[in-house]
């Protein structure tokens, strides 16, 4: 894994990028949303002050998952009018790259499908994913917060975005992402916090982990 | 940069002062909280904004106190767990009222976990990421999840009628959502429905003493008071325990029997071929020639066969000690009918007298036949120390009332359980005698 490092277009502090294949980052000083062109970094906007959350997860927390090794690079802020999440940005040993939400401290990971017929779906319906039979457990309008580090798209510059989950039996979890003109299909299935082994974990104030 | 770094770790606890009545408010859940009840006013505020907004005022007069206080610490399969919420729910129906406990606990890493109470009754329960599969079970509509099948206990409309302490969601007094019970003992399957979406949580059924354990409380619990919908059966899995117990008593009392009669000497000591013949007037009495008996009180058994058909016969005899005199008397009739319908009695009987001194004997024997019947020819045999079955099938019997008790106690205990349901069945009057005769059983 290559660490390039560059420096912030807008106050010049030094950006170094952990994932190759990351299209967007932000500065840690300045928070300015940074898109890596060809040759350099563009400033494209700001991030405002992020809300506060109390997700055990931050950028650089380490854990394993399948046996693979993961580092946290990045993530994005949602909320809605029961609580927010995050969408943390994970990137494996193997440089392939998914996404660990934390709603609640209840995990997700899920990996974008591509190419993958979007279904047409409402509440409590029921619908067949990669064989599998799903049910549709919400649908959420929720509100763009922030981003904060490494990302595999330009992500910046939005506003209330829906999401619909879908879970079956055994765990298996997909959600579609309706932010972009065409939705997306990710899917994946939830998780342990005790199965992630994670390491290098915030700390909570009268509480040791 | 790593001063930064740390500070930036390290998550701080909340802490507010209530904009109603200006008491400090410590929050234990971070940014989790999104509402939090003033412990001195209730009033419910809005702990996502700065401003702390005052959501909703209490207007009831009584306080509840949770039996588990707010900030208890317990540890459940390994984590430790805080107390940061308490809430009760209550359901009004036209023809009934009653209300349950609802505990609310926060682990900054594992996330949240429920406790509910319901008259001395725990669950540990936790929001499923899952969604369970629908069946049939008992008739109904039920659920599988882990492979257990879940059946329909009850459902109702459930409001929140008292909080305090903080929630991850916007809480308010008055509240209803959708609730459905579906049980599989110790596990208990709830659907939970408010705005078109469910939310499907597991609970699983802990005694009273073990909440008190994980919280290492003082005293002791409340004694739960009746049976609780997903409360394991003492009965379970005993009804099947008692019938191969039931088994194995047959095959240790079978073997038990085939060695004792194995023991037994068996001998014929005594046979003999007779012919009635009727004379009016006649003394029809007669004694056989004397026989040795050995042993130390052993049995004695005396068979008679008749060469009868549509006929009986009846001897009167006596086993008489020819040194003694000690006699015992016995009678047996010999009856035998055949018509076109199929026959009637055996031409066969016998006696066994149980503990024989042993000795020299004679049989006096007085035949009595219809009158007018000739030359019937009979046979008398005596054997000394034959083996006994009756004893054998008494026991059996014997055998059998345990594991009929255990039966009929899981079944009323099953009855007890499902009379709380709202899908409560017809208890059958047969279940219903029964249940009576081994409720009088127990009660000795």
């Amino acid at each position: 894994m290559s660490a390039p490092t560059s420096n912030c277009p807008n106050c010049g502090a030094p950006v170094t990028f952990r994932w190759s294949s990351a299209i967007q980052t932000t500065c840690e000083f300045c928070h300015s949303i940074l898109i890596r062109t060809d040759l350099d970094l563009k400033k494209v906007g700001e991030v405002a002050d992020l809300p506060a959350d109390a997700s055990p997860i931050q950028i650089g927390t380490e854990g394993v998952l399948d046996n693979k090794g993961f580092v946290v690079i990045g993530r994005i802020i949602y909320e809605y009018e029961q609580g927010g999440w995050n969408e943390w940005h994970i990137v494996f040993n193997d440089n392939s790259n998914a996404w660990l939400s934390d709603a609640e401290l209840e995990y997700d990971v899920s990996w974008l499908a591509p190419q993958h017929q979007i279904p047409v779906i409402g509440r409590g319906s029921e619908c067949i994913l990669a064989n599998r039979a799903y049910t549709v457990t919400s649908i959420t309008k929720a509100h763009y917060k922030g981003v904060q580090g490494e990302l595999p798209f330009e992500y910046w510059d939005k506003s209330d975005v829906a999401f619909a989950d879908l879970r079956t039996p055994t765990g298996e979890f997909a959600t579609i992402d309706y932010s972009e003109k065409t939705p997306l299909l990710f899917l994946g299935r939830s998780v342990e916090f005790d199965d992630l082994h994670f390491k290098n974990l915030r700390r909570f104030e009268g509480w040791t982990s | 940069m790593s001063t930064t770094l740390v500070s930036q770790s390290l998550v701080k606890a909340k802490s507010l002062s209530c904009p109603n009545c200006g008491t400090p408010i410590e929050l234990r859940g971070f940014a989790h909280t999104l509402s939090a009840v003033c412990p001195s006013c209730l009033s419910i505020l809005d702990a996502s904004n700065p401003e702390l907004q005052i959501l909703q005022t209490y207007q009831g007069k009584e306080r509840i106190e949770p039996k588990i206080p707010l900030g208890s610490r317990g540890t459940f399969n390994g984590t430790v767990y805080e107390l940061i919420g308490f809430e009760q729910r209550s359901v009004q129906t036209p023809d009934d009222y009653f209300s349950w406990d609802e505990y609310l606990l926060f682990n900054p890493y594992k996330g949240f976990r429920y406790i509910s109470e319901y008259c001395g009754h725990w669950n540990v329960i936790r929001v499923q990421s899952r969604v369970p599969y629908p069946t049939t079970a008992r008739g109904r509509r039920g659920w599988v999840l882990d492979a257990r099948k879940f059946a329909a206990f009850d459902a109702m409309q459930a409001a929140t009628s008292y909080v305090i302490g903080e929630f991850p969601w916007q809480v308010r007094l008055g509240e209803t959502a959708a609730c459905e019970d579906f049980i599989a003992p110790p596990y208990m399957l709830s659907s939970e429905t408010t705005a078109g979406e469910t939310t499907w949580s597991l609970g699983e059924y802990w005694e009273g003493s073990k909440i008190w354990q994980a919280f290492r409380l003082p005293g002791k619990p409340p004694s739960p008071q009746g049976i609780f919908a997903n409360q394991v059966s003492p009965y379970a899995g005993k009804t099947g325990a008692a019938w191969r117990m039931w088994l194995w008593f047959n095959v240790a009392l079978f073997t038990l029997m085939t060695i004792f009669n194995l023991t037994k000497a068996n001998k014929e000591v005594f046979h003999d071929e007779y012919s009635y013949a009727y004379f009016k007037n006649h003394d029809t009495s007669f004694v056989t020639p004397a026989f040795q008996l050995d042993g130390v009180n052993k049995n004695v058994e005396v068979r008679f066969h008749a060469d009868i058909r549509n006929d009986w016969i009846y001897l009167s005899m006596a086993l008489i000690n020819d040194e003694t005199g000690q006699t015992f008397d016995f009678a047996r009739e010999v009856s035998y009918y055949v018509d076109s319908d199929g026959s009637e009695g055996s031409r066969d009987n016998r006696v066994v007298i149980p503990s024989v001194p042993a000795g020299r004997y004679y049989l006096r024997i007085e035949p009595e036949m219809v009158t007018g019947a000739l030359s019937t020819r009979y046979e008398i045999s005596v054997r000394r120390d034959v083996p006994i079955y009756s004893y054998f099938w008494i026991a059996a019997a014997l055998l059998l009332i345990p594991p009929i008790v255990t039966w009929f106690r899981s079944n009323q205990f099953e009855a007890r359980r499902w009379r709380e349901s709202d899908y409560r069945p017809v208890d059958s009057p047969v279940m219903k005698i029964a249940g009576g005769i081994i409720e009088s059983l127990g009660d000795d």
